[in-house]
């Protein structure tokens, strides 16, 4: 298949899921991923090849989703953590002990490859019970509570590891982060999968409303009659799980597991995801999908850096814009101060999207007072 | 001469409320003026507009004569206006001279003479006749002593006025009595005072004047000695002749299906520091009114029985079963439902639809895993979007965008969704136009005729006498009178809750 | 009798736990309880002691700052790159302190005027700056300058037999002074206390808020750099890899040294023995040879967790009390 055919299909395709969302808030989202992908199209020689080695597809593109499963898995937990008010530092380090657990057991207890990873989840699980503990339990700040494991995360899993950065070779394991399924990286089967189970647990049941609930307005939910302190909990157990996984897939991709380097800065990423796919740091509104899209623009930004020759240590630098720039849009005081410049845009997009639009200071809003 | 504050024609509006409308107020060098309102009568956006808080959008301030205009507390503060505030706002953590002196310590070419600022916390609390350890963390004295204290923070800048904005509310007899002292002590040495307080005795105790204040208007001012308590009463909550007109007269039928049996019974239930222990019985069928001034104990009560403060003593009993709530999801187990005093804090979720806020509480009691389908969710939101009149777009706007009228229609359909047998609405009705106010005030009857207990919190007495079967009237945090159907009449709760009390409450 | 203040007990447990960790290390290994030890102990946690001093004026305002170890690695990398191109060393540090203070005072810029969450603005600092480091040059950069060969290690002082002070430990210790002075002797200090312990009441009170915070982190970059400069005295050398993760040990060093991470509660020299106990840890870890050093982050955890769960008591007895 020639690749003029291809790309021109995979346009087609942008374009159509574009006009297809041109009302959700998502929009923006694969927007901004669009446009990059645009700028690699012609900037990036070679970005938008595709080969079939084995029946199995390789490329650019397919290595941001296999690169961005990490990412996109750990999104999916700290999503639902932030729509809840809070935040998850520790998800970089619960990462680095899933990884160490499940290869220690594997090289050294022998253990069958699926009993390691259960057991790796399930210590992960257990770490973001822990968190979730010390937010809803003890009512200690987010930010702090979940800074203790952290610290003291990474230390463990050098404990696990005995600081050693152990190999492994079963295939099993070794197929969770390079193996193939139906032509594509298992990972992407992966963060499908998790993010129909995440989809199903929050919009199939309640759960969803009484996160966003918590996190809108966490008063007027208890006067409602919703278990704040259960639904925190939760969240921050199941971001345990996400960072687990994360964490399988991150060492499963290099066949070893390093405590000191697995999941370092992910935790930011995975913020950074968030933010950038839709869903505000104040809590409220979440957005799963958005979150994954958002994981899928970090990594593949960071891939154009790479196919750009940019050396990868200063690829931060635009990510920090980017979180500035996600952030300002956000900021209350930054569109009222700037509502005269903004509002000519937000005319001329109207037609286009309705994130902006709907988000913009059309309707004041302040508190009237009271005596 | 010139009085020494002169306030004339202030307006102020925030969206969708007039928060002042043209308000007068003079205040006399070397008198105590009292501020009077309720809730929303524009008393502290009135403070804050003085103050530069908030900029104003009509109307003059002038201090002694001078033309003012300023625009932050510290711009207010140098022109001689000092505030303080009910929750004292000071930093708990420092030191008691440094909350007094801090940001015009005394330095030495840049470095806090630590010296000199004890000093001076001396001297600014000697004359209000105290001596403390000025060195001790604020937080280790108690509120009074606190309260003190900012008022010495306040008078350490040469203050010609001092606002008091409810300074009393969390202080006991003793401690009011020792407010009042000092009060007196700053009276005598010229100084003007605005004193904001719910409670008449206090108000009868210490002020020279009165300014009434209601939605926004100045009612008028008055010579303390020359008004009855009777007339404040009338003047702050009374009948509100605009309104009268506008709402039909649906007064309660006294013939109604009742059953004898109460639904809820509470027996000497009280709260320390919150309320006193009191008997009430609300009955299937009946609206019971709880009226009272503000801070008279009327959502205190309201708390208490959903839940959300737990008694310390007392027993309630519900269907004759003793219960023990311990938060609102077990008052609601028992099918009770409250809309609280304040929809912003605690009743609306502001950025979900209308339909996630209606079929919340149902959801809620029924748990995360049994989830109401979509199309249960959408009839269920649009038959009371319908039988309430919610006046919205579609059942998907964002709770935000609707006005204050149709937020509360919305949480009374939150909750009605849940078919409670026991209704609290507080202040069901404050801050919304006349026509959705009409419109709740039917519903309210309606309800009662389909058998459900109904307890009744509003400030606006008529609105109480044309509603309820009986009336129980708070003051000062303790019952003090009961009403039933003949009996009941705006005069008659007016003079429950004038009628002079020697005792003083034990807050 | 006076009862203990309440805003001292963290402090105490502090002081206790030093002594503590001091007193089990001298008793363990003979020679432990030396003075070279503890000069050895100033000199190693030098950089990141400078850092925390500008971390705990962060804290005590309410905020928080994640950019200290990028910031760290940049100023080490720019004086470093300077040095090379034949920059007079006092010319070189004198750029540095000022662009790690205007990169704070940007950083505060945006969190007082747009209301946008410390951490997250903090956070794009640490990537901004660690990216800037590699932008100046890739690679570790040597220093063989005259003044940091030959200069520096004269200017030390014998303490005690066998225990020279270096300049580093000098520079460490003149911080914490400087910082006692600025948050104890000065209006400005004083404001950053109020602020953090109830922001509200503090723009009521009248105090200066915009100036307060902005300058809050203008300050903290501007201790970060100096500990990025100090770090260039340790390490003679500048590299734009290192120092990963440098934020946590300064943000466990102000709460292990009795430090509020809400704010408005504690001391600068809190923070020097929050930094001396994990500089001890460390020490008493090397000592033992054959526990690891995965320890350190283990143990520096479990305070953290302890100072911050014994905080939330004593904030909640305060409630109560009211």
């Amino acid at each position: 298949m020639s690749d003029w055919l291809s790309d021109l299909i995979f346009w087609i395709a942008v374009a159509a899921i574009l006009f297809g969302l041109r009302r959700q808030r998502i929009f923006w989202t694969v927007g901004a991923l669009g446009l990059l992908l645009v700028f690699n199209q012609f900037f990036t020689p070679g970005f938008f090849h595709l080969q079939v080695l084995d029946g199995h597809l390789y490329g650019s593109r397919i290595d941001v989703l296999n690169q961005g499963a990490k990412v996109m898995l750990l999104s999916l937990g700290m999503v639902l953590v932030i729509a809840t008010g809070g935040v998850d530092l520790s998800v970089g380090a619960v990462m680095a002990i899933a990884a160490a657990v499940s290869s220690r057991l594997l090289v050294t207890q022998h253990l069958p490859a699926g009993v390691a990873i259960a057991v790796a989840l399930g210590v992960s699980v257990l770490a973001g019970a822990w968190n979730g503990l010390l937010v809803a339990g003890f009512g200690i700040q987010p930010i702090v509570a979940t800074l203790v494991l952290m610290v003291a995360g990474r230390g463990i899993a050098q404990l696990i590891t005995e600081g050693q950065i152990i190999n492994f070779l079963d295939p099993t394991m070794v197929y969770l982060g390079n193996g193939h399924l139906f032509g594509l990286p298992f990972t992407l089967t992966l963060v499908i999968v998790m993010l129909l189970l995440t989809h199903f647990l929050v919009r199939r049941t309640a759960l969803g409303l009484f996160i966003e609930s918590v996190g809108d307005n966490d008063e007027a939910s208890r006067y409602s009659g919703i278990n704040a302190k259960q639904v925190k909990f939760l969240v921050y157990t199941f971001s345990g799980l996400c960072a687990g996984l994360a964490g399988l897939v991150a060492c499963s991709n290099i066949k070893s597991a390093d405590a000191n380097n697995i999941g370092l800065y992910l935790e930011l990423d995975a913020i950074l995801a968030v933010v950038v796919g839709g869903t505000s740091l104040q809590g409220g509104r979440f957005y799963l999908v958005g979150a994954v899209v958002g994981g899928l623009f970090i990594q593949t930004l960071t891939t154009t850096f790479y196919a750009k020759n940019v050396s990868s240590d200063i690829a931060p630098v635009p990510k920090a814009l980017v979180i500035i720039a996600v952030c300002l849009l956000q900021s209350e005081v930054f569109r009222t101060r700037f509502a005269r410049v903004l509002s000519p845009i937000e005319k001329f997009l109207k037609p286009v999207g309705s994130w902006l639009p709907r988000h913009l200071p059309t309707t004041a809003r302040h508190d009237s007072p009271k005596s | 001469m010139p009085p020494l504050l002169e306030i004339a024609g202030l307006s102020k509006s925030f969206p969708g409320v007039k928060a002042l409308d043209a308000v007068d107020l003079a205040v006399q060098a070397g008198e105590i003026h009292a501020l009077m309102g309720e809730n929303g009568a524009g008393k502290s956006t009135l403070i804050k507009v003085l103050t530069g808080v908030f900029p104003r959008d009509a109307g003059e301030t002038r201090l002694s004569g001078k033309e003012i205009a300023p625009k932050s507390p510290r711009e207010a503060e140098a022109l001689g206006i000092s505030t303080v505030y009910q929750e004292v706002n000071l930093i708990p953590h420092l030191s008691v001279a440094e909350n007094i002196c801090i940001g015009r310590q005394p330095t030495w070419i840049g470095t806090v003479r630590w010296g000199a600022i004890a000093k001076r916390a001396r001297a600014a609390l000697a004359r209000l006749d105290l001596s403390l350890d000025v060195n001790r963390q604020l937080s280790s004295y108690s509120i009074a002593i606190q309260q003190m204290v900012a008022i010495a923070r306040a008078l350490d800048v040469s203050a010609k006025l001092l606002i008091l904005d409810e300074p009393t509310s969390s202080l006991d007899k003793t401690e009011v009595d020792e407010l009042f002292k000092k009060l007196r002590i700053l009276r005598q040495d010229g100084l003007g005072i605005i004193f904001i307080t719910h409670f008449l005795d206090q108000v009868y105790e210490i002020t020279d004047s009165i300014t009434v204040l209601r939605n926004g208007c100045r009612v008028g001012c008055f010579a303390t000695k020359e008004l009855p308590r009777i007339n404040l009463v009338s003047h702050m909550i009374g009948r509100n002749l605009g309104q009268v007109e506008a709402l039909e007269q649906t007064r309660a039928s006294t013939a109604t299906i009742r059953s004898e049996t109460p639904m809820l019974e509470a027996r000497a239930m009280g709260k320390k520091g919150s309320i006193q222990p009191l008997d009430l019985d609300i009955r299937p069928g009946e609206v019971v009114g709880l009226a009272g001034l503000l801070g008279s104990g009327r959502t205190e009560t309201a708390r208490l029985l959903f839940g959300i403060d737990n008694p310390d003593q007392g027993t309630i009993r519900i269907n004759n079963q003793p219960v023990k709530f311990r938060s609102p999801r077990t008052a609601i187990r028992y099918r009770i439902a409250l809309t609280p005093e304040d929809r912003k804090v605690a009743g609306v979720i502001p950025s979900l639809t209308v339909r996630e806020n209606i079929v919340l509480a149902l959801q809620a009691s029924r748990g995360s895993w049994r989830r109401l389908s979509i199309v249960e969710q959408e009839k269920l939101a649009d038959r009371f979007i319908k039988s309430l009149g919610i006046k919205t777009p579609s059942r998907e706007q964002i709770v935000r965008n609707l006005s204050g009228g149709n937020q509360q229609k919305v949480l009374l359909a939150r909750w009605l969704a849940t078919e409670p047998k026991l209704f609290i609405l507080d202040e069901p009705t404050r801050g919304i136009d006349v026509g959705a106010k009409a419109e709740i005030e039917k519903l309210i009857q309606s309800l009662r005729q389909d058998g459900l207990a109904v307890l009744f919190i509003s400030s606006e007495l008529e609105e109480v006498v044309r509603q309820s079967q009986r009336v129980v009237v708070l003051r000062d945090r303790r019952k003090v009178d009961e009403l039933t159907e003949a009996a009941i009449s705006e005069q008659a709760i007016m003079e429950s809750i004038a009628s002079h009390s020697s005792e003083r409450p034990e807050a | 009798m006076t009862r203990l203040n309440p805003k001292y007990i963290p402090l105490v447990a502090t002081a206790v736990v030093l002594v503590a960790v001091f007193g089990t290390g001298s008793a363990l290994y003979p020679n432990f309880g030396t003075p070279r030890v503890f000069v050895n102990l100033l000199n190693d946690n030098a950089f990141v002691g400078v850092a925390a001093i500008g971390e705990s004026f962060v804290i005590l305002s309410g905020g928080i700052d994640l950019s200290v170890g990028s910031m760290v690695a940049f100023v080490g990398i720019l004086i470093a790159k300077l040095l090379q191109v034949g920059c007079d060393p006092f010319l070189a540090m004198g750029i540095a302190l000022c662009a790690g203070t205007f990169a704070g005072a940007v950083m505060g810029c945006l969190i007082y005027f747009f209301e946008m969450p410390p951490f997250l603005v903090t956070l794009a600092g640490l990537f901004c700056l660690r990216g800037l480091g590699f932008v100046i040059y890739p690679e570790s950069i040597g220093i063989d300058h005259p003044f940091y060969a030959q200069v520096l290690p004269q200017l030390s002082i014998l303490v005690a037999p066998k225990a020279v002070l270096p300049f580093t430990a000098m520079c460490f210790l003149a911080s914490v002074l400087v910082g006692t002075f600025i948050a104890s002797f000065t209006r400005f200090g004083r404001n950053v206390y109020a602020i953090g312990s109830n922001e509200n009441s503090a723009r009521l009170m009248g105090l200066p808020i915009a100036q307060t915070k902005i300058l809050t982190y203008a300050l903290a970059g501007f201790f970060s750099a100096a500990g990025g400069v100090v770090a260039t005295f340790y390490m003679q050398s500048g590299n734009p890899a290192s120092f990963v993760g440098l934020e946590l040990d300064a943000i466990a060093s102000v709460v292990i040294g009795g430090t509020l991470l809400t704010g408005g509660v504690g001391f600068i020299p809190g923070t020097l023995m929050g930094v001396l106990i994990l500089g001890l840890i460390q020490t008493l870890i090397n000592f033992n040879g054959t526990l690891n050093s995965w320890w350190t982050k283990i143990v520096i955890g479990v305070l953290l967790l302890i100072f911050i769960v014994l905080q939330k008591l004593i904030s909640r007895r305060a409630v109560t009390q009211l």
